[in-house]
């Protein structure tokens, strides 16, 4: 059984222990920066981005708006092009669909195209504990499968792993996989690539079934499309005799033409790019070609559940690019575990505790895990305002309000740990409210400025650990004001 | 809304309001000053900057008492009804100012794209017609009126120069929310470009945000902490004696790590330098 997310630490806890991690820390600046420069120019070299990005986000919204419409529509015409729809309302459900389609097959082991949703719903851990086993064919995934490792990043799984520990990992483990490393494995990235190919393609000429998720899924043909860099996708989606994809509703877009938006978006975004190496596109069952049976698994998994949130519901529009996990100044230094689900960094928190709910203190946290710096809206291609779908979640956390569980609207209490800090708000926002008590406060302060502390004790340390405190004035603003201008206020 | 829409409506009625600003400018320029609780509170002597460089720009400052703060710390924590009374403080403190000029983009921005966000936000929540249109009103009469003080300077007063000396060599931090909500643009450098006597420090990795973050701070030290040392880090290496900026909470972040490092880079709101002249170095 690989590592899972259930039981992880809220987010400053784990944060706090890979802060302080100076090669991991490392790693992720050079790796981040790099792409972000890379992003800026594949972006720069478009004059109509700003119009690409409002589309973007207007064709998500509207297909959103329909979306009941457009699922119906997508089921219609896959059945009519040979496949076969099933719905799951969750991750058991979806689980318990795909173990049974993979045991109808008699087969008890799967390859598998990189996918989030997968990941999301534990599939893997689900096939194993029915006895089937599922290779992970992306290089990256490949890494963190062989590590029995979870990955820290949406398009590089692997990004907190150097070169000399995935070659650790892969004369480690490769064996207990399949074909072992080769002898004498270096950390060339040509070796180690090589090493995965091998180890990889004996899987590929031996599997009959195959797991995958969707960029896209086009309602209007009933096509499903995979957009990938390595091309072992496109292996998995043509050897095998059967193919199962495992799809979030929210990847609908209702025509072909609104696809031609998001292949521009999504490269240049995501490896910075103009064009990804492999797009794989495919409508049902093909005679004489590819799987003959296709499988495919619409997933809602609190989807329907964040759609009801008229604030929170733009976070479905995210095409899963990793812009802005490479822009983010808290997931360069806390990485990607610390979010404790695969969707790390901003989109992480504000999708996973929308997706899951505000179910335990990990997901109450990822709202406050930004300091609003705005870097990710900046960035994103479809125009998701991050800090204020942040800003939002924050509410419902220290407040509790209106939500929306598994299709009721429900009313939660505030999360626990929050009655002291309400309280302070409450006098914060009465003394801000009333300039004269702002000024008595003041005055206090100021006669005591010479016994003040530079560092505070008990909560206060959270500050004054790394940071002195400022020096209080002999005078606020406004009482200077009164002495000199006096009769003019 | 896009952000391209924003901006470009923005400039829009920047642009008619300098036009009708220079019209009215036959007599006496009237602003209202909002200081901000953090700037009065502690740093009273960006005020004063403030004050002075305005009135030597032949401009009349008012301050109203019955200001206090924008809100945003309670709001961006999750408190945002209690920000509502403040929106509506704000509002009523400068109800009688045609430009309300501010020494900080934060809170610029919280009035600017938070006020807005509040009313709207009251009307989704289904709350009276009364009070949704007290919030929309109060929000409409102040996020045309309210400047960051950097804007106000090249954008309504349409100076560059402002007959400032300040003999030291400095880098500029640009705040994430002066350069992503507000679109600040190179208005303080070229200000401090033109400042005599200034010899400006290029900081690498300018654009990163210092870790400061409001609450952000103390919820998530560590690695608002490791922020901070990264951006010091940059700081000393440009081998400025001061490093800048048009917000003095996130001075307050970057100077008090500078400060616990040891190091004796002065952290100084841009306000201080440009109110400085030869006679009186601040």
């Amino acid at each position: 059984m690989s590592r899972t997310y259930v039981g992880m630490p809220a987010f400053p806890r784990a944060a706090a222990v890979s802060a302080g991690d100076t090669t991991l820390r490392a790693n992720l600046r050079t790796a981040t920066h790099t792409i972000r420069a890379k992003r800026a120019e594949a972006v720069a070299e478009l004059d109509d981005w700003d119009r690409l990005r409002a589309a973007g986000a207007a064709v998500k919204d509207r297909t959103l708006r329909h979306l009941d419409h457009y699922l119906l529509q997508l089921e219609e015409n896959v059945t009519r092009a040979g496949g076969t729809v099933h719905w799951a309302a969750d991750a058991a459900e979806a689980n318990r669909i795909v173990t049974g389609l993979v045991q109808a097959t008699g087969e008890s082991e799967v390859v598998k195209v990189k996918s989030m949703v997968t990941q999301e719903i534990g599939l893997n851990d689900a096939l194993e504990r029915a006895g089937i086993r599922a290779y992970e064919t992306d290089l990256a995934e490949l890494i963190v499968q062989l590590g029995d490792d979870l990955p820290s990043h949406i398009l590089v799984p692997a990004i907190h792993r150097g070169r000399s520990e995935i070659r650790d990992i892969f004369r480690e483990h490769m064996a207990d996989w399949g074909r072992p490393a080769p002898e004498g494995l270096t950390d060339r990235p040509a070796d180690l690539a090589e090493a995965a190919r091998l180890h990889l393609r004996e899987k590929f000429l031996r599997a009959k079934v195959a797991v995958s998720g969707a960029n896209f899924m086009v309602a209007e043909t009933g096509t499903l499309v995979v957009v990938e860099s390595e091309g072992n996708g496109r292996m998995c989606l043509t050897l095998p005799d059967t193919l199962i994809s495992v799809v979030g509703i929210e990847k609908t877009v209702p025509t072909w033409r609104d696809l031609e938006i998001y292949l521009q978006l999504l490269p240049r975004s995501s490896t910075a790019e103009r064009m990804n190496p492999y797009t794989s596109t495919w409508t049902g069952t093909t005679a004489d070609d590819g799987p003959r049976a296709f499988h495919l698994v619409l997933l809602d998994n609190g989807r329907t559940d964040t759609l009801a949130d008229q604030v929170g519901r733009q976070a479905l529009r995210c095409i899963r690019c990793s812009a802005c996990l490479n822009v983010c100044p808290v997931y360069e230094r806390a990485g990607g575990h610390a979010y404790g689900s695969p969707y790390p960094g901003p989109i992480g928190a504000i999708l996973t505790p929308q997706l899951r709910g505000l179910t335990s203190p990990l997901e109450e946290s990822l709202p406050f895990a930004s300091s609003l710096c705005g870097a990710c809206y900046e960035v994103c291609p479809v125009a998701i305002d991050i800090p204020d779908v942040l800003v939002h979640l924050r509410e419902r956390v220290v407040q509790g309000g209106e939500t929306t569980i598994r299709g009721t609207r429900t009313v939660i209490k505030p999360a626990k740990g929050h009655t002291m800090e309400r309280a302070m708000m409450r006098t914060t926002g009465w003394v801000l409210d009333h300039p004269a008590a702002l000024r008595r406060g003041q005055r206090l302060a100021a006669r005591a400025r010479r016994a003040l502390p530079r560092r505070l004790p008990g909560p206060g340390r959270a500050w004054s650990d790394t940071r002195d405190l400022p020096e209080v004035p002999p005078e606020s603003f406004r009482d200077w004001w009164e002495r000199t201008r006096g009769g003019d206020a | 809304m896009s952000v391209s829409f924003t901006v470009a409506s923005r400039c829009g009625r920047m642009k008619r309001q300098m036009i009708i600003g220079r019209e009215g400018m036959s007599d006496v320029m009237r602003v209202g000053l909002f200081v901000t609780c953090v700037n009065d509170t502690l740093y009273p002597r960006t005020g004063r900057a403030v004050v002075s460089l305005l009135e030597r720009l032949g401009v009349e400052v008012d301050f109203p008492a019955a200001q206090s703060c924008c809100g945003q710390p309670l709001s961006n924590t999750g408190y945002r009804h209690r920000a509502e009374a403040l929106m509506l403080r704000y509002a009523a403190a400068f109800q009688g100012h045609e430009y309300v000029v501010t020494p900080s983009a934060s809170c610029a921005a919280m009035v600017r794209e938070g006020y807005p966000r509040i009313a709207a936000r009251a009307a989704v929540e289904g709350r009276s017609r009364a009070e949704v249109e007290r919030l929309s009103k109060a929000a409409a009469r102040v996020v045309t009126r309210t400047y960051e003080l950097t804007e106000f300077l090249v954008d309504v007063l349409g100076v560059t120069d402002v007959g400032a000396y300040f003999p030291h060599t400095v880098t500029y931090h640009p705040t994430c929310h002066g350069l992503r909500m507000l679109g600040l643009g190179d208005r303080p450098r070229r200000l401090l470009e033109h400042v005599r006597g200034l010899e400006l420090r290029e900081l690498a990795g300018a654009e990163e945000c210092c870790g400061f973050g409001g609450t952000f701070a103390v919820k998530n030290p560590a690695v608002s902490a490791a922020m901070g040392a990264d951006k010091t880090r940059a700081i000393r290496k440009t081998g400025a004696r001061a490093v800048c900026a048009v917000d003095n909470s996130c001075l307050m972040h970057i100077g008090g790590t500078l400060s616990r490092e040891g190091s004796g880079v002065r952290p100084v709101h841009i306000a201080e330098i440009l109110a400085g002249t030869e006679g009186r170095v601040l």
